[in-house]
């Protein structure tokens, strides 16, 4: 190092690293702080349900109680650091990395019908990594259709050539979406199907492409539904698993015990719960997968109706913040991207919280931010990371 | 934020906006109402169901009290064996059903496969015995009987036997004391039925399936005091049953003990005297029937004058209770209830009727001092006594002349009261009567004849008076057949008896003739007693007319020995009789020993010291040789020994019946010494056995002291001659305990 590098002049006055950080118009200033505090503070809750739904399952654990809070909060750490990486590259850049990322995806969920995947309840969707870690390549799926989708669908709207996707580009756009969904369908993994159906619905929805479109999209989806139910493509622990949603009195030793012992939780935890670590039901295990598809019933069963609905209220928070993003993008792009998120969310949180209160059929999908699980977690944080991207974009208002 | 500019939204985008918005929050909406409706609506429905979720009760079966005789001896308690159960919910577990461990376990035990296998399916109506009646969450006990050595084999290889176990529990025993087996005053238990279970729901002692309840005897009469309590445990459990905490636990609590006024020694020797009075009977040659006694059954009771309490209780013939421990088996049930046992599940002693004899000429006695007639008399002891046609015989028509009622009682003159029953009749109206006094009828319902005496244990009969009222139902009841029978006959000439007594019957069997009033006075006829009343009466001229309701419970004692209920005697009636009536009767029965009907079987009897009164009978019961009957007393005892088709009351029982007053008192062999030390029971016992801390050592203690013995008495040329070992490999079955078929520890 030579002594004339501190010579070198600049047009405006210094600056601390901090103040860059927090001064007028920096990232930090644009971010969405209440989005980020309502994510915060999910996941916080998040991380002590999974912890007390976990902390007697010596049969998971190997004898360690922090054997999953310890995984949980490492899985948050790692999703806060692709959140601000997320944020850093921007949803603009991201744009470049998505074919990369898409295919990345693609094999990901190819690689998982391969022999390289393992199943866990009836649902081939899993690489196991080791080390108690496992990946679920269908989560960064999600990702990869809605930055991909919102590209094709953005792309000669935001340059100005057209004032809303016509038919070619919306035919495009589904085209992206179509053939991981259908790979997804030979796991099957049903759960992320529909999901990634909301999320289509919602990218359409954003990107002002023609309401038959739309409404083609709910019919496609109705009569596809039934198609499938009728050519069997269902295997039977699916079907089950609808007809002891309908009914589980069924066979309630059988499917239907996972969602009567859910709301058998959640009922018994009254309007102030059983108290945190001291629900009945939970150290009882009565409820199977409960630190992960079925978390939403020690949140119902130990923190009582106002804990649960303070959890459904910070759903509403982060999905009011993300609608809000989704208004104020400066770019159809960003627009798209971030209604994207909130058709994911949305439907996500419904159908899982909905299936612990016995009003949706069970299906695995985990709780965002609150269920145990990376895969989830890491596609999570992305996704904020990509709604505070798009908001830090537009400029901040006077 | 409606003034944002440069966004790259259209109106018709902002629109789509709102609506996803919307639609977003209606599904948070749609989840809010739910959880209200679920945790705040519903709440408490919910609640219930994540209790009774969590909550699973053990039962643990309460030890069942000890029946004790005077002296604290146990008639009947419990011992330690092993018992070997399985739990059908582990067995079902199995692939096969748990056959491959039931047949491996029948190696073991040395039984047959298929024999285990009935034992642990289920009772239904198809399914025949043995089978297992209790709730199928209960361990299954397949033996009672295991030795140590088949217990290890089990235990130490749990993995070879899922479901199985093998641990001490406590069964019931009847230890027959100094040989004294009480058979039908102990009575049994036997699995309860599941209408008792269902009747006993609302009570706050309700029965198990797997529980035993009494029968008969005291096990029954006393069966709630013996009981106990089961101890419910509440485990809180998790999904798979393992237990993840406690939620309550009532202990089990012990029955009570009852302490009896049986006394092992006294019942001993009863029962000897009484059976061998029987075979005695059946080496003597009976002169009426040209054939030896059959002497088929027989009862034979001592009671303490004082208060109405059973010191002995016999019934021939009898069977050993054990049998009934753990279940009895189907050769043995059909053994005790068949007609060539001649039932020895019946209690004869309160439950066999017969004609009294002479034995009622006490009651006789009495009703003619009641009805005037002078106790001097003289009445004239002819050897016959005629009413028209008929003509009533002394026995081998023995006449005494004129004596007097007492002297009529010592000889057992059979004309005297005849005579005496025959002017009565005939005062009373004779067929056409007004207003009788009914003297003789009266007073043998006053001494209690005609009805239950109230002892204490169950199945006890009435008896029969036949007074007018009896000869009216009667009549009642059976003139049609009897009229339809003389109908059809009517012009038979010589008609055969059973014909005969038809055709007398149909127009006026409902008079109290003649015929019947003599003959009832001397005891014979349609009168029926039980060796308790006769008893009972006896107890009665002894201790100045108080007639007690008998009873065998003297005490509910607690396990612990501290609370002590005694059973207080219960006078339940006064003979009719004055206190000069009473010693004149007492002095005629002495009469009997000295120089009557039974003197020939008491000489030597130290009379000074112990002044023994008795009356002999024989009564007469038609198609079959005679029931003997010897009713006897002392100052503080009585005794009453009858066998059926047994022969004459002395000579059936005279010997009997002084043996046990020997042994009681302590009479010496050469007769006139008498060492109290060496009687069993010189003076009635009065006080209860020492219980206090001894009153558990008498269950517990003992147990624990067999149980001691039974490890250190492990079979021989084992690797186990020292004990510790053995009870170090069964330790893990006592800390183990099962829940519903799940193991934890």
């Amino acid at each position: 190092m030579s002594a004339h590098t501190y010579a070198v002049r600049r047009f405006s006055p210094e600056k601390s690293t901090l103040g860059k950080l927090f001064a007028r118009d920096s990232a930090v200033r644009r971010m969405d702080w209440l989005l980020l505090l309502a994510t915060v503070v999910l996941c916080g809750i998040g991380t002590l349900l999974v912890y007390s739904a976990t902390r007697n399952r010596t049969n998971l654990t190997h004898g360690d109680q922090y054997y999953f809070l310890i995984r949980h909060v490492m899985n948050a750490g790692i999703g806060a650091g692709l959140c601000i990486g997320a944020m850093a590259i921007g949803h603009h850049r991201m744009r470049t990395i998505v074919p990369f990322f898409y295919v990345l995806s693609i094999l990901g969920i190819l690689a998982v019908l391969s022999p390289l995947g393992s199943t866990v309840n009836g649902a081939h969707s899993w690489i196991v990594i080791g080390g108690g870690f496992s990946l679920q390549p269908s989560e960064f799926v999600k990702i990869s259709i809605i930055i991909g989708m919102a590209m094709v669908l953005s792309a000669k709207v935001d340059a100005g050539d057209q004032v809303q996707p016509d038919h070619r580009t919306v035919m495009q756009a589904l085209g992206i979406a179509l053939l991981p969904i259908l790979i997804i369908l030979l796991m099957p993994d049903l759960g992320s199907v529909m999901v990634l159906g909301a999320i289509i619905l919602g990218v359409l929805l954003a990107s002002g492409a023609s309401n038959r479109w739309i409404f083609g999209l709910i019919g496609a989806g109705i009569v596809g539904s039934i198609l499938v139910w009728q050519l069997g493509i269902l295997d039977k622990y699916q079907i089950d698993r609808f007809a002891a949603f309908a009914n589980p009195a069924l066979d309630p030793s059988g499917v239907g015990y996972n969602t009567s012992q859910a709301r058998i939780a959640i009922g018994s935890g009254g309007l102030l719960g059983k108290g945190l670590f001291h629900g009945s039901q939970t150290s009882g295990q009565f409820v199977p997968e409960q630190q992960t598809d079925f978390v939403f019933s020690v949140a119902g069963e130990e923190l009582g109706f106002v804990g649960a609905a303070f959890i459904v209220a910070l759903i509403g928070v982060i999905l009011w913040r993300a609608c809000s993003i989704a208004r104020s993008a400066t770019d159809l792009y960003g627009t798209i991207v971030a209604a994207g998120v909130v058709a994911w969310f949305a439907f996500q949180s419904f159908e899982n919280i909905g299936m612990t209160l016995g009003i949706m059929p069970v299906t695995g999908i985990p709780l965002p931010f609150v269920s145990y699980g990376g895969s989830s977690m890491f596609a999570n944080f992305i996704a904020i990371g990509m709604l505070q991207s798009v908001r830090m974009q537009r400029p901040v208002s006077a | 934020m409606s003034n944002i500019p440069e966004t790259g939204r259209t109106s018709r985008i902002t629109i789509r906006l709102v609506v996803l918005q919307v639609l977003v929050f209606s599904l948070l909406l749609t989840l809010g109402g739910r959880l209200w409706y679920l945790q705040i609506r519903n709440g408490q429905e919910y609640d219930a169901k994540a209790a009774s979720n969590q909550i699973q009760q053990v039962v643990t079966p309460a030890v069942r009290g000890s029946i004790l005789d005077d002296r604290g001896v146990p008639l009947a308690d419990n011992e330690t064996r092993l018992v070997v159960s399985a739990n059908r919910t582990d067995l079902l577990e199995q692939a096969d059903d748990g056959t491959a461990v039931l047949t491996r376990l029948a190696g073991v035990l040395g039984m047959k496969p298929k024999d285990v296998e009935d034992k642990v399916r289920l009772c239904d109506a198809h399914t025949p015995r043995p089978c297992w009646n209790g709730s199928p969450y209960q361990p299954i006990p397949i033996t009672d009987a295991a030795t140590t050595q088949q217990a290890l084999q089990i235990m130490e290889r749990r993995e070879d036997f899922p479901g199985i176990t093998a641990e001490p529990t406590a069964v019931r025993q009847y230890p027959s004391p100094d040989k004294a087996n009480a058979a039908q005053v102990l009575g049994y238990l036997s699995p309860v039925t599941d209408k008792e279970v269902a009747a006993s729901e609302k009570t706050d002692n309700p029965l198990l399936r797997s529980d035993q309840i009494g029968r008969s005897g005291l096990e029954s009469t006393y069966d709630s005091q013996l009981r106990g309590k089961a101890g419910v445990t509440r485990y809180q459990v998790d999904n798979l049953g393992r237990v993840i905490g406690k939620a309550g636990d009532t202990p089990a609590v012990p029955g009570d003990n009852v302490v009896t006024s049986i006394d092992a020694k006294v019942q001993a020797i009863t029962e000897k005297e009484l059976n061998d009075a029987m075979k005695a009977a059946r080496t003597t040659y009976d002169p009426v029937t040209h054939r030896n006694f059959k002497a088929d059954s027989g009862a034979a009771i001592v009671m303490d004058n004082h208060t109405g309490q059973i010191i002995a209780m016999a019934s021939e013939p009898t069977y050993d209770p054990n049998e009934w421990v753990g279940g009895i088996s189907f050769k043995n049930y059909q053994a005790l209830t068949d007609a060539k046992s001649n039932y020895p599940l019946l209690n004869r002693a309160i439950q066999g009727e017969s004609a009294p004899g002479s034995t009622f000429k006490v009651v006789s006695t009495s009703a003619a001092i009641r009805a005037g007639y002078s106790e001097d008399g003289p009445y004239d002891c002819s050897s016959s006594f005629s009413i028209g046609s008929q003509v009533f015989h002394n026995d081998e028509n023995e006449s005494y002349g004129p004596i007097s009622l007492a002297r009529a009682l010592e000889v057992s003159c059979d004309t005297v009261f005849y005579g005496i029953a025959y002017d009565q009749w005939k005062k009373d109206g004779g067929t056409d009567p007004k207003h009788p006094k009914d003297w003789f009828y009266k007073t043998a319902h006053d001494f209690g004849l005609g009805a239950k005496t109230g002892v204490d244990i169950p199945g006890e009969v009435s008896g029969r008076v036949p007074d007018r009222q009896w000869k009216k139902d009667f009549w009642e009841e059976n003139k049609a057949g009897w009229c339809a029978t003389a109908k059809k006959h009517k012009n038979d000439p010589n008609p055969p008896l059973k014909i005969a007594i038809a055709i007398e019957n149909c127009p006026d069997g409902y008079v109290l003739r003649a015929g019947d009033s003599v003959n009832y006075a001397i005891g014979q006829g349609d009168t029926l007693v039980t060796p308790v009343q006769m008893a009972r009466i006896y107890a009665a001229l002894a201790n100045g007319g108080t007639l007690y309701q008998p009873t065998i419970g003297k005490a509910v004692v607690s396990p612990d020995g501290k609370t002590v209920t005694p059973i207080r005697p219960k006078v339940t009636g006064k003979l009719p009789d004055s206190k000069s009536t009473l010693s004149y009767i007492n002095q005629a029965l002495a009469g009997v020993v000295t120089e009557g009907t039974a003197d020939w079987k008491f000489q030597g009897w130290p009379q000074d010291k112990i002044p023994l009164h008795a009356k002999t009978g024989t009564a007469e019961v038609s198609g079959k040789q005679s029931t003997s009957w010897f009713d006897t007393y002392t100052k503080d005892y009585t005794i009453v020994m009858t066998i059926s088709q047994g022969g004459t009351g002395s000579g059936g029982s005279g010997e009997a019946v002084r043996r046990i007053y020997e042994a009681m008192y302590g009479v010496q062999k050469d007769g006139q010494k008498i060492d109290p030390k060496k009687g069993i029971m010189p003076q009635p016992v009065t006080a209860l056995p020492k219980m206090s801390g001894d009153g558990a050592a008498v269950t517990q203690a003992a147990d624990t002291a067999r149980f001691d013995d039974f490890f250190a008495n492990t079979p021989a040329g084992g690797p186990a001659q020292d004990p510790a070992p053995v009870l170090a490999a069964l330790t893990p079955t006592r800390t183990e305990k099962l829940l519903y078929g799940r193991k934890y520890t």
